[in-house]
């Protein structure tokens, strides 16, 4: 272990993901895990959309669309063809994958804003198509049968069981997240993102690696949309695309730092952490969007490289620490 | 036989809808087009602007109509505070910025309005006749409804073409540092700008008010008709939105004529991506 010093980049984030999977179990109490539930889930999809936000530089409005299109396909296996939990996340991520690689090939050669557009169309047509899939349930969704539940040992083993895939989930996203970071592949991205074309002038194949990164960053939200759903047991289109959580996906990589590893934990945490303070405390709670909206507001105008970006600026040896 | 009377007394009322789309999406295509910025709180002013009508004809008791005079300062105002506050900023910064800033807008309008006007529906109960042209049936409402649109659009184009301020604008979209050279004040043409189109947005919230029944958040599906209008008649360029709108409105009274209404978002959005992949510049904008 000569050079730990060199992997600290990664260390950190995983320190702070096992961190909140033990939280639950040092405090034990069950609204505990509730909460790191949703943190750790927060964190694996920020995670994943900073690899086509932060490192290629592509605004994607709409990637909670990976997430409902990945836990649709998950859950109709678990709950109409009764497949195993854990071959209907595989499903839902390569599903996901599948959508992104057809989807990146035609939407990816738009740039900067008409790609968002693009995306919150696809987020919307998908939405609205799902509403009328009956396979699917059209608008009143899929249920599971609670019975589901006995093959994981009842229902409260289940959502034990659920947490610690999302912990390994998480993981994953971060372990994938810091190898593309440093790879020859996210290079490639780096450059893309700086300068497309310079990128491929320099022999970056810019419609491949971004094809590619769309793909990666598709894959664990559409695995977390499974595993959530089945937490939830059922599915519903208005809950499977949320326009809005799309939005605080971004917020989230935009708080913590586009384009670390770490920022999109500390922007989750964040985010996360503000929002359930707004919405339980009395002073602010039917107010609690608009203190949200005046947060992101003085962070987008004044903080635009977000807490990582902004500690990396002010100290150079910040600088080695925080990948 | 049936489909055709169907149609026959859908689509005049499409059309006369797709006019007030029109202007909506001219507000954000104006924007979009003098300075490269969508305008993710234009759902919210037209929200705002439905709000307006109900407050002027509910609680003052005034004709909606002559409420518009009231409406589209405040929306211009309004509009130039939010460039003031949220958008000069990060005029200049990559889009995620501008994406954001104008998102923190919207959270902080429907906070807001949810805080007072509750998320509840509301309805103007207003009422104008109707007109009967054989086997359909025009309400006032909505005849008065376009009438207002095209006078919105052509006194938009009127201050585009023929004064000094609407050439300003003119020659801010066209080149901002040129224009800058040339003495324009740019900073100022920008807030008069986006002004211009939060104050649209606000006039068809007011107009779409008078027939429809709304919510704070009902200003959200109108932004995405925007956005679908807006490119399928190039982003940037107000008389294509006026097109768009109409197209759009035409859509949604054909397309409930072959299947089931819930399948026209389906065929808006997809729609939508396959103009923004094959003509990015509107159907009826210029080839690339």
């Amino acid at each position: 272990m000569r050079n730990w010093k060199q992997y600290i980049g990664i260390i950190i984030p995983l320190l702070v993901v096992a961190g909140l999977l033990l939280y639950p179990a040092i405090t034990g109490k069950a609204a505990a895990r509730e909460t790191a539930f949703t943190i750790l889930k927060a964190i694996a999809l920020a995670s994943s959309l900073n690899i086509l936000l932060g490192y290629t530089g592509y605004v994607s409005f709409g990637h909670i669309v990976f997430f409902g299109f990945g836990g649709y396909v998950g859950f109709y296996l678990l709950s109409v063809q009764g497949v195993s939990l854990w071959i209907c996340i595989l499903m839902g991520g390569i599903s996901s994958g599948l959508l992104a690689f057809l989807l990146g090939k035609a939407i990816l050669r738009l740039r900067g804003a008409y790609f968002a557009l693009a995306t919150i169309g696809v987020n919307e047509a998908m939405r609205a198509f799902i509403n009328n899939f009956d396979l699917f349930g059209g608008a009143t969704g899929l249920t599971l049968n609670f019975k589901a539940y006995q093959a994981y040992g009842g229902a409260a083993k289940a959502l034990e069981m659920a947490f610690y895939i999302v912990a390994a989930l998480a993981f994953l996203a971060l372990i994938m997240s810091y190898f593309i970071r440093t790879s020859k592949f996210g290079l490639g991205l780096l450059a893309i993102r700086e300068n497309e074309d310079a990128a491929e002038v320099m022999g970056v194949f810019a419609p491949d690696a971004k094809t590619w990164a769309y793909v990666l960053s598709a894959i664990v939200p559409g695995m977390i949309g499974v595993l959530f759903f089945f937490k939830n047991g059922n599915v519903e289109p208005h809950d499977a695309f949320p326009l809005h959580a799309s939005i605080e996906l971004l917020v989230m990589v935009m708080l913590g730092g586009q384009g670390t590893v770490l920022g999109p934990i500390l922007g989750a945490f964040a985010y996360q952490g503000m929002r359930g303070y707004l919405v339980t405390s009395d002073f602010f709670k039917d107010i609690q969007l608009s203190v949200s909206g005046v947060l992101l507001l003085l962070i987008v105008l004044f903080i635009p490289t977000g807490a990582i970006g902004w500690l990396r600026q002010r100290a150079a040896i910040l600088r080695r620490i925080l990948a | 036989m049936q489909q055709i009377n169907l149609l026959l007394a859908s689509l005049p009322d499409g059309i006369l809808l797709g006019f007030v789309y029109g202007v909506a999406a001219m507000g954000l295509t104006l924007i979009w087009g003098v300075m490269n910025v969508i305008n993710l709180s234009h759902g919210p002013i037209i929200a705002l602007g439905m709000f307006g009508t109900y407050l002027i004809f509910n609680k003052l008791g005034v004709n909606p109509y002559l409420g518009l005079f009231l409406v589209a300062p405040i929306g211009l105002l309004l509009g130039i505070l939010i460039y003031t506050v949220a958008v000069h900023r990060v005029i200049n910064a990559p889009h995620l910025s501008s994406l954001l800033a104008t998102f923190s807008v919207n959270m902080i309008i429907i906070g807001l309005g949810t805080a007072v006007f509750t998320t509840s529906p509301y309805n103007v109960d207003f009422n104008m006749g109707s007109v009967s042209l054989g086997s359909t049936t025009l309400l006032g409402t909505r005849l008065i409804a376009a009438l207002a649109a095209i006078i919105a659009t052509g006194s938009l184009y009127l201050f585009l073409y023929r004064t000094r301020p609407g050439k300003y604008i003119r020659a801010v979209a066209n080149n901002r540092a040129a224009a800058e050279l040339m003495g324009v004040p740019s900073s100022r043409i920008l807030a008069l700008s986006f002004g211009l189109g939060t104050m649209l947005a606000a006039i068809s919230g007011a107009l779409i008010a008078t027939f429809f029944p709304f919510s704070i958040l009902s200003g959200g599906s109108y932004e995405l008709k925007s956005f679908v209008i807006g490119v399928l008649g190039g982003l940037g360029n107000p008389v294509g939105a006026l097109v768009g709108g109409l197209a759009l409105g035409v859509l949604e009274a054909v397309v409930p004529a072959f299947m089931e209404t819930s399948w026209v978002p389906v065929i808006e959005f997809g729609l939508f991506i396959l103009v923004l992949l094959v003509r990015p510049n509107g159907l009826f904008g210029a080839k690339q």
